[in-house]
């Protein structure tokens, strides 16, 4: 949403880019107002439901002495590397499989169903099998994060290709370019558009699967210091927790845009 | 040798017995270093014609030869220039030109000497590192034809190159292509349906009508243009020479005629 320069009002007016920056630090202030309103009422125990204020204190003390064995921001490191590496297997496998599947019928044909089949297995369905082969090992969190990724990856490559204009691959091949060329030159940026919106869908997915695979984690992470947050009855800790994951989010996904955009540039794309 | 030998050509859409009859009994040679245009009504199937010449489609029955091989798969012996000129995109000018050459492994030095005479010959100076979407319908038009050219191809196949442009930009096109042509004359097929278009660039037409896709006549032109010099006059005073208005109109009673079974629609 922070991208649309300008939306539609109900009467069909055009917002302008400023009214859209201020309307979005309204809604953010209304959020924080009622939420420190509703905390101060006393409608729930102060320890069950704490003001910002104090989400942030916590936030603070996280930070500069260590809870579960680690400083707040290790927890944090810890969880963008495991993200990190189940997500670039998930890229690694699933992009170019996806090519490939968009290319070649034949393993279309024997991926589909087999693809259709597994990945309607939430992510979280994944944890008890990936406990029982991992057992608190690294592959468990990357399977998961792996299984959460994984899909939008495949899907948006395959998608990509199969939308790149037959003649761009015609021109391709009566100009004498093979399977390799034909692929690096044409479908791989001919299905950029489509693929960059799958890495930000999977990106995000891989994200929230983080806190699931780390159910299972003994050592650090983010969703290790919510756990033992809930287990120690705190509150600000778990809402400390979900504040850098939303975070961390974020930042990915600013990350992938930038991204996004030279990409864009280079190939040019830039609108 | 590298004459396009269309031998008893058929081509059944769908089912092989009964589907949709594109191309009936189709046989067509065209000889080393000529141009031959192909005109017909939308539907005729010429598109089909010159897709099999290139390794794009294939014909149900018959077989198409190139230099006395079949036709098996798309190559860079036969330079296709699109309808839509299928620039890729994502590829600057010079990268659009230079694809065929790095898709060979063509050493840098001679890559950009090539691509450098092609941009000069086809008037692209300073937009070789435009992306297509920069360029005008006729610019691009120009960069398709120099991809093309560059490849140095045996054979030229051309599928409506000048239908998408303005009727100014595809008189000067039209020009240049007869240029090249003569200079560096190769086997040509040219798909159009515009008339005056083959008539003026062509050794020979050849008039297709449709339902189902046939040969109607196969015209000669090459006779007339050497006899009366047309390659030394400007395109509008050829085009208004008694024998090339009669050539024309010949042209287009066949179309409008029963047998090309599509009149009026072209």
């Amino acid at each position: 949403m922070t991208k649309n320069k300008n939306f539609l009002g109900p009467s069909g007016t055009v917002v302008p880019p400023g009214q859209f920056w201020l309307l979005s630090t309204i809604g953010v202030i209304i959020l924080f107002g009622v939420w420190t309103a509703v905390a101060l009422s006393g409608v729930m125990p102060r320890h069950f439901l704490p003001t910002p204020l104090d989400v942030l204190q916590q936030l603070h003390q996280l930070i500069v002495s260590p809870f579960a064995g680690f400083l707040y921001h290790e927890h944090m490191a810890a969880s963008i590397k495991r993200f990190l590496m189940g997500w670039a297997i998930a890229v690694g496998v699933g992009i170019p499989l996806g090519l490939l599947m968009g290319w070649y019928r034949l393993l279309d044909e024997i991926v589909t169903p087999l693809f259709d089949a597994i990945r309607f297995v939430a992510p979280l369905a994944w944890v008890p099998l990936a406990a029982l082969w991992f057992g608190t090992g690294i592959g468990g969190p990357l399977l998961i994060i792996f299984v959460g990724s994984f899909a939008p990856c495949l899907i948006s490559a395959y998608r990509g290709a199969r939308l790149v204009e037959k003649r761009f691959v015609e021109a391709g091949q009566t100009l004498g370019a093979n399977s390799a060329q034909i692929m690096r030159h044409v479908l791989i940026p001919g299905a950029f558009p489509s693929i960059i919106a799958g890495l930000r869908v999977s990106a995000g997915l891989g994200w929230q699967s983080l806190v699931g695979s780390e159910l299972i984690v003994v050592g650090a992470g983010l969703g290790y210091l919510m756990v033992q947050g809930q287990g120690n009855l705190s509150t600000t800790t778990v809402m400390a927790g979900m504040l850098g994951i939303g975070f961390v989010g974020f930042l990915i996904d600013v990350a992938l845009r930038a991204a996004e955009a030279a990409v864009k540039k280079r190939w040019g794309m830039a609108s | 040798m590298s004459d396009i030998v269309f031998t008893g050509i058929t081509k059944r859409f769908g089912d092989p017995m009964t589907g949709f009859l594109a191309l009936d009994r189709i046989d067509l040679r065209v000889e080393e270093k000529e141009f031959v245009a192909v005109v017909g009504p939308s539907g005729c199937g010429k598109t089909t014609l010159m897709r099999m010449a290139a390794g794009l489609d294939f014909p149900s029955t018959g077989t198409v030869t190139v230099g006395g091989k079949e036709v098996e798969r798309p190559g860079p012996d036969r330079s296709v220039v699109f309808q839509q000129f299928a620039l890729l995109p994502w590829k600057t000018v010079r990268q659009n030109i230079g694809f065929g050459l790095m898709c060979k492994g063509t050493p840098r030095k001679e890559m950009d000497a090539a691509i450098a005479h092609y941009v000069e010959l086809m008037g692209l100076q300073g937009h070789e590192e435009s992306f297509p979407h920069m360029l005008s319908g006729g610019m691009q038009q120009r960069v398709a034809i120099a991809r093309a050219y560059v490849m140095q191809p045996d054979v030229l196949l051309m599928d409506e190159p000048f239908g998408a442009l303005d009727a100014q930009t595809r008189i000067i096109m039209q020009e240049e292509l007869v240029r090249l042509a003569r200079k560096n004359p190769r086997t040509v097929l040219f798909i159009t349906h515009g008339v005056e278009e083959a008539v003026y660039l062509a050794d020979r037409v050849v008039v297709m009508g449709k339902k189902p896709g046939r040969l109607l006549e196969i015209m000669d032109i090459k006779s007339h243009r050497m006899a009366e010099n047309w390659e030394n006059m400007p395109i509008e005073e050829v085009m208004d020479l008694p024998t090339f208005v009669h050539l024309r109109s010949h042209v287009w009673k066949l179309l409008k005629s029963k047998d090309a079974g599509g009149a009026g629609d072209h």
